[in-house]
């Protein structure tokens, strides 16, 4: 079960193992398209759980992907999260927050014609790794970020 | 009925950027109130942005957006006088549609 062996790596993998694995693996593998709002990915309570829901195996980060958010975030509940990327076709770009208590945050669908660009705020209950999940051209990519979080937001 | 939204769609140079502002508790579902009941979850679930009747952003929220959800995105296209529209949808059932006209 490939899906096993994943979710072993990534439970045993812990926050910067699981890291380490998207770095080292690049490999890219397209889930079903979606433009539904997919609930189960929202109600998904692990980053392995989210990508599962969303169908992304293991995206490769992209140098192409700038993630933007502040260094320390004072009030978990505003953190504004800029996610900007150069790859063409970008279709979707997702914003997803490891240990919050549900890992996907937000999910756009970009039609053609739509940049490669969204800019929101989003609720952090600690300091964590923020993940900006980009699909172009059917492939998933990602780029993450750390957020200090002095006061929680997820109450 | 939901309040209003705030949106700014500026034209430049062939792209229009949108920005919303919504105004929306996004209950988590894990705050609890001064008398220590949980509040339940309410929040937006889905945006769809229209230029003229064309789609040109979808939003799929968790709880995790925060109150009063704000948006910025930008599309090829748009001219001054065009409109942009904003409907939300929240997980009540409560929807909200809102549209401004683009500007230089």
């Amino acid at each position: 079960m490939i899906d096993l062996e994943r979710r072993k790596a990534l439970k045993t993998g812990g926050s910067l193992g699981l890291l380490g694995i998207f770095a080292t693996a690049g490999l890219v593998h397209s889930g079903i398209a979606w433009a539904e709002r997919k609930a189960s990915a929202f109600e998904a309570k692990s980053l392995g759980e989210a990508l599962d829901a969303l169908g992304v195996v293991i995206p490769e980060n992209s140098v192409s992907i700038l993630l933007t958010a502040p260094e320390i975030a004072e009030n978990g509940a505003f953190v504004p999260i800029t996610v900007t990327s150069n790859l063409s076709h970008t279709e979707q770009i997702s914003i997803l927050v490891e240990k919050n208590p549900n890992t996907l945050a937000a999910n756009f669908v970009l039609p053609e014609g739509t940049e490669g660009f969204i800019t929101t705020r989003i609720k952090m209950g600690q300091t964590d790794t923020v993940i900006a999940l980009v699909k172009a051209d059917g492939k998933f990519y990602r780029a993450s970020r750390e957020v200090r979080v002095t006061i929680g937001g997820c109450g | 009925m939901a309040n209003p939204m705030k949106i700014r769609a500026t034209a430049k140079e062939g792209v229009t950027e949108v920005r919303i502002l919504m105004q929306h508790e996004m209950e988590t579902g894990r705050r609890k109130d001064d008398a220590g009941n949980l509040v339940p979850a309410w929040y937006i679930t889905g945006v769809t942005v229209r230029h003229k009747d064309r789609v040109v952003l979808e939003g799929q929220f968790g709880t995790a957006v925060s109150k009063n959800p704000y948006l910025v995105f930008r599309f090829k296209g748009g001219i001054p006088g065009e409109k942009v529209s904003v409907k939300w949808a929240d997980n009540k059932g409560d929807s909200r549609l809102d549209e401004a006209e683009i500007v230089q």
